[in-house]
Order: structure tokens, then sequence, then C-alpha cells
């Protein structure tokens, strides 16, 4: 169980998590989706002037069809983000064997997938939540970009450090206080900073239900794709402990003799 | 190195391994290079800021950027 086969394990979590979260994407997510761009460009129609970010197929030569955008290009963005955070996710749970207390190896693994679900998906999505077409005033959307990876990279570090804090007390103060203190920590530096940054607000008139509709799709689409990961990776790792633990005893009884 | 199989019996009771981190290092930094390169490509690539011109990487992710939270226009 090495740094390589951590990788190995991530990568292929990461790959079945990614189609995963496609499936859900194009069953759940579509719709809502197509109905912010009909939304969007009745809205264009209207107005009568040149709207800023065009989704139409005849708008110009370098758009992309919504039927390539609703498939293949869903599909290589779910995959290629779910690939990236499986390895991630894998290396992650290479570097928390065995430091995690007394945690085996599928509790160490499982813990850090939640922990990289909470912190770089739900907790952003709670300040940020995701926007659908025509939701979004263009004119912001470098403040809006630069807050949300912002906010959703301090929130990683505030649990990588929640992390470390964690360890640090679990010695003098036992699991329940580490853990407690880590929590605490954590929900501390992230709600601070929710208050303190700023909000993007302003669906206008957009309609309420296909806000929910298309934000519940989102989380979902997160879901599916950390859970994807923490399912398989949690599985893999899980088993190759399992192998090397009876190869171990093999040895030991082997050597016994 | 490959963390070999320790010694000491693993089984159930026994200590779980630990990897160094100067076997890590290396690999996580890979990794979230990889990760930060992939992330911008998808979450935001021609949209606040673009390394091609155009909107073709915008638009053909264009649908996964929105239903991964992104900020994409
Ligand atoms: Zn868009």
């Amino acid at each position: 169980m090495g740094a390589r086969s951590f990788l190995v394990h991530g990568l292929l979590a990461g790959l079945v998590a990614g189609l995963l979260a496609f499936g859900v994407a194009y069953t759940v997510g579509e719709p809502p989706v197509d109905a912010a761009i009909a939304v969007e460009e009745s809205a264009a129609a209207h107005e009568g002037d040149g709207h800023a970010h065009s989704h139409d197929e005849s708008a110009g030569a370098e758009a992309v069809s919504r039927e390539v955008q609703s498939t293949i290009g869903l599909a290589t963005g779910t995959v290629a983000i779910g690939l990236v955070l499986g390895g991630l996710a894998g290396l992650l749970s290479a570097a928390a064997l065995g430091r995690l207390g007394s945690l085996r190896p599928a509790g160490s693994t499982a813990l850090v997938c939640a922990l990289g679900f909470v912190s770089f998906a739900l907790v952003p999505f709670l300040k940020y939540p995701s926007t659908p077409p025509a939701v979004g005033d263009p004119t912001t959307i470098d403040g809006r970009t630069a807050a949300f990876f912002g906010f959703t990279a301090l929130s990683v570090v505030a649990a990588v450090g929640a992390v470390a804090l964690g360890r640090r007390l679990v010695g003098s103060h036992g699991g329940y206080a580490a853990c407690a203190a880590a929590a605490v920590g954590y929900l501390a530096v992230v709600v601070t900073a929710a208050v303190a940054l700023p909000g993007f607000e302003g669906a206008g008139d957009f309609p309420a239900d296909t806000l929910w509709e298309f934000r519940r799709a989102s989380l979902l689409v997160l879901a599916a794709l950390w859970g994807g990961i923490a399912l398989v990776l949690t599985g893999l790792v899980d088993r190759s402990w399992r192998r090397a633990v009876q190869v171990a005893d093999r040895q030991a009884l082997a050597a016994s003799l | 190195m490959a963390l070999a199989v320790p010694a000491a019996p693993l089984s159930v009771g026994g200590a779980t391994p630990v990897i160094a981190w100067r076997e890590l290092a290396p690999w996580l930094l890979f990794a979230v290079l990889a990760a930060v390169a992939v992330l911008f490509f998808v979450g935001s690539e021609q949209g606040a800021v673009s390394v091609f011109a155009g909107t073709a990487v915008h638009e053909f992710v264009h649908d996964a950027r929105h239903l991964l939270g992104y900020p994409c226009h």
C-alpha cells in the first residue's frame, strides 16, 4: 500500500464517480438548465439587445451546440473533475493512513472523502450556491469567480488545519475533545469568512421553482461525485489492506514454524 | 519508498502503517497542480480569465461548469 497504489485507486474511483455525476447531471440537471436557457433567450428576445453570453447554437461559428454541451461536453467536464479529485483524494488518503488516531485504512479514507465533500463542495455551495444560465450579472463575473474560488480555497485550508489541530490535541486531550475542537475550529473559520465575504444575490424575476430545481440538481451532482469517490476508493483501499494483512499473517505464520 | 509489508504481523490488532511525508510529497504536489489546472479549465477558462481566445472551451464544458457549481457568467 504505497502512494502509487493509492493514486491508482483514486483515479479509478474518480473515473467511476465522474461517470456517475454525469448520469445524475444528465438526468436531473439538464431539464432545469434547458428551462433556464429558455428563460435567458426569451429575456434577450424581449430586451432586443445583444446578450453578453449566448447559448444559442446559431450565435456564431465558435458556439457549441446544446446537443454537444449536454452530452459529451458535460461528460468531459464531470469525468475530468472526477479524475483529478479522485486522484487527490487517493493521495490524501495515503497521507491520512495511520495518522488519524486508531482509524483503520478504510475509516481514514472514508473520513478524507467526507471532509473533501464538506470542505470542497458543500460549504462553498452554501455560501455561493450554483447559478443556472440567466442568473447572475455578467458584469460581476470577475468578483464572483474570485470570491468563489477564494472561499473554496480557504475552506479546504481550514479543513486541513482542523485535522492538524485535532491530531495535535488528541494525545493530551483525547479523541472526543480533539474532534470537537477540530470541527468547531473549522466552522469558526468558514462561518467568519462567509459573513465577511460579499454575497451576489439577485435572481431577479427568474422563476423560483426552476432555480430551486437547478440548485437541488447541482447539489445532487456534487453528492454523486463525492459519494462515488468515497464508495469506490474506500472499497479499493479496504481490499488492498485486507490482502496486505493476509500476506503479513502468512509470513508471520511461516516465520514461526 | 513504497510501504513494504511491515515485519510485525499486521493482523487485526496490529498498527496501521504510515507512509512517510518524504515519499508522499512529490505525488501530492503533482496531484494538486493537476487538480488546479483541470479546475481552471472546467471551472473558469474563458469566463473571468482566459488562456485561449474565444469561447470554445467555455461552451464545451458549459453545462458541467454550471452543474458543478462554478461561476459561469
Ligand atoms: Zn452559462
